[in-house]
């Protein structure tokens, strides 16, 4: 094994990093910040699963299962909150919705 | 240069380009289809490390269903992608700022990490005669028991919910209702009336 734990944890502080620019630059699609939320999730699952190989511990992989099932429950209520708001609006603009806002 | 570090820069390159493609692509369908690329490299990292469950639960839950979830939405609604683009311009300085700065601190901290911790001695992938799914098997049902049954809690929820936000009751929708035609009887269904000559029925 030539490489080590710091490339591993830079390909993710890289992903996480692209995972808030891309929230940050499309600020109203809110399809493409839900899939940068995945991609953060997908840079922490990186850390884990590195940390867990390098360890000799299982237990990071069990937790990356965790945060696996949490995004993918997320997800499915992310994009059912998405297709009722566009239902009740539209569009998928989010950057001035205030529906809820009394 | 042996194979594995051929292979962890082919994966991190694609996967990094797929992650950037996927905040940058005009079109959201093509977004979807690099995110499912940034997965399998994702996943092919993870065979690397020598996680080979959790790579294939992330092909087989990402791709599978998740991604696929993505892309039924985009394609079921109908937005105009191209109006929901103004003010990229907008936010890009305010996002590469903080970016950056994210970026120096992390790569800063696991640079730290990565030198001087408890894993840095140590290698990645240990020869063992136990296989992966195994030996998550092993922790997962012993010690995490409670949390994995949180787990199927969770999803349990987040179906649910799904299915409560999307329901939605039309009015005017006529539908079966087997109870009520088999108690229908000629009593019931069938209304005599005397109508007096040259004045009609008015209900």
């Amino acid at each position: 094994m030539s490489v080590g734990l710091a490339p591993y944890l830079t390909v993710a502080a890289v992903l996480f990093t692209l995972g808030v620019l891309g929230i940050f630059i499309n600020r109203r699609n809110v399809i493409v910040i839900l899939m940068s939320i995945e991609l953060i999730l997908l840079a922490v699952n990186i850390n884990l699963v590195a940390f867990s190989a390098f360890l000799h511990d299982v237990t990071g992989q069990v937790f990356a299962m965790f945060v696996l099932t949490v995004a993918a429950a997320e997800a499915a209520v992310g994009l059912a909150i998405l297709v009722t708001f566009f239902r009740n609006r539209g569009d998928i603009a989010v950057d001035h919705a205030n529906m809820m806002k009394g | 240069m042996d194979f594995t570090a051929i292979a962890f820069g082919v994966l991190s390159t694609v996967l990094l380009g797929a992650a950037l493609l996927v905040i940058t692509a005009r079109n959201p369908v093509h977004a979807v289809l690099f995110l499912i690329l940034s997965f399998f490299s994702g996943a092919g990292l993870f065979v690397l490390l020598g996680a080979e469950f959790l790579a294939m639960l992330l092909i087989v839950v990402y791709v599978g269903a998740v991604a696929v979830l993505f892309l039924f939405v985009v394609m079921m609604l109908d937005v105009d992608f191209a109006s929901l683009r103004t003010g990229y311009v907008q936010y890009l300085p305010l996002g590469l700022v903080i970016s950056a700065v994210l970026l120096i601190e992390m790569v800063g901290v696991s640079g730290v990490v990565a030198t001087r911790g408890a894993s840095a001695a140590q290698t990645a992938a240990p020869v063992s005669d136990v296989s992966n799914i195994e030996r998550i098997g092993q922790v997962l049902y012993t010690d995490y028991a409670y949390l994995f049954q949180g787990a199927g809690l969770v999803l349990t929820v987040a179906m649910i919910g799904a299915l409560v936000l999307t329901l939605r009751h039309r009015p005017g929708v006529k539908r079966q209702n087997i109870a009520v035609q088999t108690a229908r009887t000629v009593k019931s269904g069938l209304k005599i009336v005397q109508v007096k000559t040259g004045e009609g029925i008015s209900e």
